[in-house]
């Protein structure tokens, strides 16, 4: 662990929405081509943790920093632009665009042409879009949707959309990777598929960064797992520490459950 | 298919003044096409980027006056004693500067307005409107105030080797309006269709995740902007040039909401919708003229409106191309397929 270099580091960072504390003095580290998983019962703020790190959100306290580059006061498509992307827990597609369309607009931050260029139709122009076009055709194959580039991504099944939103993800080109719940509302087999996409994805060499309630699939795909409660951090290790941890046990189980 | 379309349609248009000899119907199309080319501007921000500019007859009205100023010359007062004084230059000329200065116009307001957008930007246009409105009319040292500015001259081309053509007759002011009404067109589809364009929809669609795959909110709303004022300022200065005089009443709240009826019966959004209902709104009056008392004419207007609206919601083209769509593909309801979500291994 200590020998990888560190990716991104939350320094005492908290959020007040007025007298309310989501998040109270949160520090941990993610280490370059890590799965970290944040868990904690609803409410415990890991939401709220991605929009800080994503600059939806401006931390009251602590800061957050990327690759050595402090975040605090960059704008979201700036966050973005460091290969800092993110997936949302509802709205993960363009839903009236098909989802191949849905894969060209997250190629946004590809495509460097100017406008000028475009409107011109001059020939790197026009290179440009059919390497997008290609990169496009490559994600949708890879998460396994080739079969309904056409279709709008609107009218995909819940598991399915939540697949373009990680595609569309991808597509940013993202150096670290943050999933907000994104096997919510997939069966137990695309659960299984997903996992094997997640491991691909770091395998590619980009670090993960995992919100999600399904603790099976975190206990199976993280290296490591760091637990909030009521907005703050109770316990982080490896999935074997975590399952055996007394303080998790009790915020998901209750106090009963130790002794039952 | 789309293209032999578009093929047959430009023929069709370009064809109307070899046939038609009526100066009071060619007149009607001129300045239809003015209003059709102002339509178009106001689809690229209300169609491809949702944002509703409500006081867009400004910049199409900033060309106007520019483009009149540019080309009659002034000669104004400056606090501290100072005169501004402005020798004629030719229309042409007028023209480039109308469209830079609304361009400019629509820098300043997209700026202002779409830190906030929605709402506000409605407000901010509306507003802006007005307030140019207002100068228009009480800055009567450059602009005569409701004298209006009058003995505009005509645009003149300037053809290498054979001197200048000066566009006089409706016959050349309908072919002058034709061809920068493609051009709009033309610049409108590239855009719509590039990368920028996406961005555009991503933002429309779904805000949020378009910032989080780095698009820039405020810089391609104000691009959008910019662009958008810039080709109702071209608009506003056809205008000037073939109507020959403006007063401030070009800037009169009627008039956008004009562009805005062509531009959601048509349909917002889709390229040709624009043309289309600014076809169907422009030259409706000219239609209704004969048969009807002035009063009945509004409520006609009105009525074929709220029909097109009650039975094509979406705007003319799109729900008919829709429906085409549905024409062609008549098999029931799309087969419903549970996707094998198949995660691969990366090449």
């Amino acid at each position: 662990m200590n020998a990888r270099s560190i990716a991104m580091t939350i320094d005492q960072v908290a959020v007040r929405f007025g007298g309310l504390v989501a998040i109270s003095d949160m520090s941990f580290e993610v280490g370059e081509g890590e799965i970290v998983s944040l868990i904690g019962p609803n409410g415990a703020g890991k939401t709220t943790a991605f929009n800080v790190m994503t600059g939806f959100l401006t931390p009251s306290a602590g800061r957050v920093t990327y690759r050595n580059t402090a975040l605090a006061g960059l704008k979201p498509h700036e966050i973005a632009d460091l290969g800092l992307i993110r997936t949302f827990q509802r709205t993960s597609v363009f839903p009236n665009d098909t989802v191949y369309d849905n894969l060209m607009i997250g190629l946004h931050r590809q495509s460097r042409v100017r406008l000028l260029d475009a409107i011109l139709g001059l020939p790197g122009a026009r290179a440009s879009e059919r390497r997008l076009r290609q990169r496009a055709s490559e994600l949708l194959e890879w998460v396994g949707l080739e079969r309904r580039a056409h279709d709008a991504a609107g009218s995909l099944s819940y598991g399915e959309q939540r697949l373009v939103g990680v595609a569309l993800a991808l597509a940013a080109e993202p150096s670290m990777l943050l999933l907000d719940e994104p096997v919510s509302g997939m069966n137990a087999s695309e659960t299984h598929r997903f996992i094997e996409l997640i491991r691909g994805i770091r395998d590619r060499g980009i670090t993960i960064l995992l919100v999600e309630h399904d603790m099976p699939m975190v206990m199976t795909v993280s290296d490591r797992i760091v637990v909030l409660n009521y907005g703050r951090i109770i316990a982080e290790g490896t999935p074997d520490v975590i399952r055996n941890d007394p303080a998790v046990i009790e915020a998901y189980l209750g106090h009963g459950a130790g002794r039952a | 298919m789309k293209a032999i379309v578009t093929i047959l349609a430009v023929a069709a248009l370009a064809s109307v003044p070899l046939w038609l000899r009526d100066p009071y119907l060619l007149n009607a199309l001129i300045t239809t096409g003015i209003f059709v080319i102002g339509a178009m501007s106001l689809n690229l921000l209300l169609g491809f980027t949702g944002q509703l500019s409500l006081g867009h007859i400004a910049f199409f009205g900033i060309g106007a006056y520019v483009s009149a100023l540019t080309s009659l010359g002034f000669d104004i007062g400056l606090p501290g004693g100072f005169r501004l004084v402005h020798a004629p230059w030719p229309p042409i000329i007028g023209f480039v500067l109308a469209i830079l200065i609304a361009g400019l116009c629509g820098y300043f307001v997209g700026l202002l307005s779409f830190r906030v957008r929605g709402a506000y930007f409605v407000i901010v246009t509306i507003s802006f409107a007005e307030v140019v409105r207002l100068v228009a009319l009480n800055w009567v040292e450059l602009t005569q105030g409701p004298l209006a500015l009058t003995n505009i001259p005509s645009i003149a081309l300037p053809l290498p080797g054979f001197g200048e053509l000066t566009l006089r007759t409706k016959f050349h002011n309908y072919y002058l309006v034709l061809v920068v009404a493609l051009i709009a067109y033309l610049l409108i589809a590239r855009l719509v269709h590039s990368h920028f364009g996406r961005s555009m929809r991503g933002l429309m669609e779904n805000e949020t995740l378009a910032v989080s795959v780095g698009i820039d909110v405020t810089r391609t709303l104000t691009i959008a902007a910019v662009i958008s004022a810039a080709i109702a300022g071209a608009a506003g200065s056809l205008y000037a040039h073939y109507i020959r005089i403006i007063d401030p009443e070009v800037f009169a709240f009627i008039n956008t909401v004009t562009m805005v009826i062509m531009v959601i019966t048509g349909g917002k959004g889709s390229l040709a919708g624009p043309v289309v209902g600014g076809l169907i709104f422009g030259l409706l009056p000219v239609g209704l003229r004969p048969v009807m008392a002035p009063e009945a004419q509004w409520i006609a207007y009105g009525g074929v409106l709220i029909a097109i609206l009650f039975v094509l919601p979406r705007g003319i083209v799109p729900s008919l191309a829709l429906r085409l769509a549905k024409w062609r593909r008549p098999a029931g309801p799309p087969p419903v397929t549970v996707t094998e979500t198949a995660a691969k291994e990366p090449a």
